[in-house]
């Protein structure tokens, strides 16, 4: 077939197709379109006739314009459905729980690299308290304390601050941190590594020298409520940044390419429950952890309410079953 | 045919489940370094703007700004680029968008791991390893489009219409294989875009197909439209 019959047989179908990937593009000026059960089978056709235009050496501008029109459809028909909430909710309820289950290797792993540190630096200052300073600058330790200090109105904050204000910081701040955690696994595992020991270097020792000096009651029932949300999130971060390192040293029997990808997809639900947990922290910690609550036993009971039931939702929720 | 194209052009070719093939064309380091330069300064515009708003605010508006800024870092280049156009207000201005690496639209998914990953690809400085990793491989990724399984393409087609000038068909004194009637027909159409002087030499190179005095250029314009399919006489 020459190109000019070709083009007079088929065209109506091109034509067709094209003003049904407009309108489903936003144009609202055409009027008629083809029906979307037609779709399909308009689509294979044109790719039929590209397929045939190639074949055929059809002139370059007239398979460049099929390739346009496959390569529009393409994108129309194989775009991916809008996320439903049925979706989210699977996945607040269960579906992270499970695969933080599954991954259990690399968030262990995350989860002692994070906190044995913090827990050493925590004993550790209280057996040789100056050890605090060594670790971190004198007058950043000086101005912690004024943020503890039992005259204060509210916890863990400067007379200046509010709690929006500081819900806001925390969300900047801490969100980043994870980020960053799991952003350094794709350096083979060492940014993650790096940021789940300097932080729980820095938080261990921060917490060992308040307590230290006296001030365990206030930082305490500060910490309490949001200490399980935040340094779970964090620890789920370093694990979700394990995962893309696990796919650059162990890829298996994949490439190191397909490998980054199908693990990344597991790390970015793992860092994305981990951001939902940061968010949960930094509302509670903006606008509960502040409060001065008398007796503080109350404070500590959420906080130990806290680790409970997010312990119990990572070990139990989502199981079905015989599974 | 391809193995000759193939160091030069930054093409990266999908098969579709309709058994076609798309080309998807790659952008390099430089368009991408000014979309990112454009995306910077829209950002930097509005978390200005927040600024001052924030100052008349007070206590919320700081509050609202370091909530923009996140935002503004993390989630909102992802929402765009998940969105039909599958580009940010700096790459659709350089013509480019964001597809997976099956050519199909970017999602949230990939567009949020993507945007997440910056932070290595900004390390150690300056975007330093991204454009390394980028001048790493034939589809220019980055780490994070390595990641997201990404492709930044060229969005805008290729090239514009032009149409073949109808003229007395004539055919070809020897019988022409498919490729070199391709070409015949791709120098018909872009004869008018060449400048006549270009045309005409580059035309006058054919030599086994020009038979008589006529100019060059017309012989084989009148060719393609034998080719094309014009009754000959």
């Amino acid at each position: 077939m020459r190109q000019i019959e070709f083009e007079r047989r088929f065209g109506e179908q091109w034509a067709a197709l094209d003003q049904w990937i407009a309108v489903h593009n936003g144009n609202k000026t055409i009027k008629d379109r083809p029906p979307v059960s037609a779709v399909p089978w308009l689509y294979r056709n044109v790719c039929h006739q590209l397929a045939l235009a190639r074949e055929r050496r059809y002139s370059p501008q007239l398979t460049e314009r099929l390739h346009q029109l496959v390569l529009a459809g393409h994108h129309v028909l194989y775009a991916a459905p809008a996320p439903n909430r049925e979706g989210f909710l699977a996945f607040l309820l269960s579906g992270f729980a499970r695969e933080v289950r599954a991954e259990w290797r690399v968030v262990w792993l995350a989860s002692l690299l994070f906190f044995g540190p913090l827990l050493a630096l925590l004993m550790a200052i209280q057996i040789w308290p100056d050890f605090a300073s060594v670790v971190i600058a004198p007058q950043d330790l000086a101005q912690m304390q004024t943020m503890y200090d039992p005259e204060n109105e509210r916890l863990g904050q400067r007379p200046a601050s509010t709690n929006t204000e500081m819900f806001a910081y925390y969300v900047w701040n801490n969100t980043r941190i994870g980020f960053q955690t799991f952003a350094g696994g794709i350096l083979y595992g060492i940014g993650t590594l790096f940021f789940l020991l300097f932080n729980g270097v820095y938080i261990g020792a921060i917490l060992g020298h308040l307590h230290q000096v006296g001030l365990g009651p206030q930082i305490w029932s500060f910490v309490a409520a949001h200490s399980a949300l935040e340094l779970l999130a964090i620890a789920i971060s370093g694990a979700a940044g394990f995962k893309l390192a696990t796919a650059l040293i162990a890829p298996g029997l994949r490439s190191r390419k397909l490998a980054l990808v199908e693990e990344g997809r597991i790390a970015f639900r793992l860092i994305g429950g981990a951001a939902l947990m940061f968010f949960a922290a930094a509302v509670i910690e903006g606008f509960f952890s502040p409060l001065i609550i008398d007796p503080r036993e109350i404070k500590y009971g959420v906080g130990i309410g806290m680790w409970l039931v997010l312990l119990g939702y990572f070990c139990f929720a989502g199981r079905t079953r015989g599974a | 045919m391809r193995s000759l194209s193939a160091p030069l052009d930054t093409s990266h070719h999908v098969a579709t489940p309709e058994g076609v093939e798309l080309n998807l064309r790659v952008a390099g380091p430089v368009p991408r370094a000014l979309a990112w330069l454009i995306d910077l300064a829209w950002r930097l515009a509005a978390l200005l703007v927040l600024a001052f708003v924030a100052s008349v605010l007070g206590e919320v508006g700081t509050a609202v700004f370091l909530l923009s800024w996140f935002a503004l870092e993390w989630l909102v280049p992802a929402y765009f680029e998940s969105r039909s156009r599958g580009a940010t207000p700096g790459k659709r201005a350089m013509g480019l968008m964001v597809v997976r690496d099956d050519g199909a639209p970017c999602t949230l998914g990939p567009a949020l791991t993507r945007n997440l990953l910056r932070f290595a690809d900004f390390l150690p400085l300056f975007y330093f390893g991204g454009l390394t990793a980028m001048l790493c491989n034939r589809q220019f990724k980055r780490l994070g489009d390595f990641v997201a399984g990404t492709l930044v393409v060229y969005a805008d087609p290729a090239t514009v219409a032009r149409q073949i000038p109808t003229m007395e068909p004539l055919r070809p004194p020897i019988a022409l294989k498919p490729e070199e009637a391709r070409t015949v027909l791709d120098f018909a159409e872009r004869a008018a875009a060449l400048g006549p002087a270009r045309a005409e030499e580059l035309a006058s190179l054919v030599t086994p197909l020009l038979r008589d005095n006529t100019p060059p250029v017309q012989q084989l314009t009148q060719y393609a439209n034998y080719l094309v399919g014009h009754a000959a006489d």
